[in-house]
């Protein structure tokens, strides 16, 4: 075979790998980068305010964690052609199961609140009021959701996550110093030493880095879209290169608000927005459109995981691929959700600083449980053949999950108790 | 009525269909369960704490 024969074969058989990946992307990239929700912006832009480029390599070393949590599901999911709580009900029975989809329900609503305050915030720094932002995005995601087919919600969630990186453009925008982001940013280093609030900045990133919806969406996605157990390489592929899409978005915005916002006290993303676009318009801009649109994604993805859960439970039909009429109570559920979650912000003086304290509190229920449920389900031979976690990725993940269960729960006490680890 | 009676009956079904656990129990995997279920009950009993120190200050 000469050279360019080879260059050729070489070429198709690489095209051909492209061209499967591309068919079988979209659960472990949707997840990913759904994760850099509303409440995750406001996390980097914290830390990129309060640290500035020191805390960047601490989110690499994120990548492997969302990576070796999530790729799990899909084999579970590609193998057992199960949702998480199906699963959960199945494995464990009735008590557990209960346990779990109660928790799901109500982590999800609670944290889809939190999504249309990220949403309204955003947009209200164009001047849209936050009624007609509720009923914008209530009106597009049911849109999206009752046209039918899982491959086009599913196409136009990615289309999403593409403007999710509109944080690149505002990064460059801001001239950051490489050599500085290189020399503070790349070598481990904790600035000042760990104080209780560097600790509670660093559990606050993993915090939002693995969350519970993440489970059980991407099972049922994975389930929904059909993969089989021969698409789980291209599905793992997937994960990771959604893992490491969703840690650049985060430096990308630690490099704008640690650029910019270095030393300047920030509550949340809107804030922050509104204080960069007095330095540059079009960055505080760019800021406020990747809020909405990160609260736009993480609201999809949370509602779909109840619906698809509770579907999976109560016996209804719940595929993205069936008809309102097929479906009727996997969509009501659906929309239930999403306007009880976004009636929410709209309503004068409701808690919502107490909402946020309480997603992160009873998430530290519902995520230690799935993570164990998770591991002991991967290691159920007769269920998943020669899918079962090797000693390996048992090793791995448990020592990830083991790590993430005590950090959550200290996140959670001290969100509970916030004096408690001074 | 009838709509909550058959939201009952739905749950009772629930409970028999996944009445037992499938997955084999293991000493591990009833270690892991032991030690979830004292977890929760930890975390329970500091929410419970948390609501009612909240409400005495109130």
């Amino acid at each position: 075979m000469d050279f360019f024969s080879l260059l050729y074969y070489r070429f198709k058989k690489v095209w051909k790998a492209v061209r499967l990946y591309l068919v079988i992307a979209g659960p472990g990239l949707v997840v990913m980068i759904a994760d850099n929700d509303a409440g995750g912006i406001t996390t980097y832009a914290a830390t990129g305010a309060k640290y500035g480029y020191h805390l960047i390599w601490f989110l690499l070393l994120l990548i492997p964690v969302a990576y070796y949590v999530q790729e799990m599901t899909v084999r579970l999911g590609a193998v057992t052609k199960r949702g998480h709580a199906e699963a959960i009900f199945e494995s464990f029975g009735a008590f557990w199961g209960w346990f779990s989809l109660l928790d799901l329900m109500i982590v999800d609503w609670l944290t889809l609140v939190t999504e249309f305050v990220g949403m309204t915030a955003a947009l209200s720094i164009f001047g849209v009021p936050a009624w007609l932002t509720v009923i914008l995005v209530v009106l597009l995601m049911s849109i999206i959701v009752l046209n039918g087919r899982y491959w086009t919600w599913e196409k136009i969630a990615l289309g999403f996550c593409l403007l999710n990186l509109i944080y690149i453009p505002a990064a460059f925008m801001v001239n950051p110093s490489i050599a500085d982001i290189a020399n503070h940013g790349l070598i481990p280093n904790l600035p000042g030493g760990l104080t209780n609030e560097l600790f509670f900045l660093l559990m606050a990133n993993i915090g939002t880095t693995i969350a519970p919806w993440m489970l059980f969406f991407q099972q049922s996605s994975v389930v929904d879209k059909g993969l089989q157990e021969k698409d789980i390489k291209m599905g793992k592929i997937d994960t990771f290169i959604g893992a490491i899409i969703t840690v650049a978005i985060a430096i990308f915005i630690v490099i704008v608000t640690g650029t910019l916002l270095n030393g300047a006290p920030i509550d949340d993303a809107a804030t922050a927005a509104k204080l960069l676009m007095k330095t540059n318009h079009y960055v505080g801009a760019f800021m406020a459109v990747g809020l909405f649109d990160a609260g736009l994604l993480g609201a999809i993805c949370i509602s779909l995981a109840s619906s698809w859960a509770f579907g999976e439970i109560f016996g209804w039909a719940h595929s993205l691929n069936t008809k309102v009429k097929e479906a009727p109570w996997f969509y009501i559920s659906f929309i239930f959700t999403l306007i009880t979650a976004g009636v929410v912000p709209l309503i004068p003086g409701a808690p919502l600083v107490l909402i946020t304290l309480f997603v992160q509190v009873v998430a530290v229920t519902l995520l230690p449980a799935a993570l164990v449920f998770l591991i002991l389900l991967l290691n159920d031979k007769k269920t998943m053949g020669e899918y079962a976690n090797t000693r390996f990725q048992n090793i791995i993940s448990s020592v990830i999950v083991g790590s993430i269960i005590i950090l959550s729960t200290m996140y959670g006490v001290s969100a509970l108790f916030p004096n408690i680890f001074q | 009525m009838r709509t909550i009676n058959q939201f009952f009956s739905k749950i009772r079904e629930i409970n028999q269909r996944y009445a037992k656990p499938t997955v084999e129990m293991s000493r591990g995997v009833k270690f892991s369960l032991a030690v979830l279920r004292v977890y929760l009950f930890l975390l329970v009993v500091l929410m419970v704490y948390k609501f009612i120190t909240v409400i005495n200050v109130v």
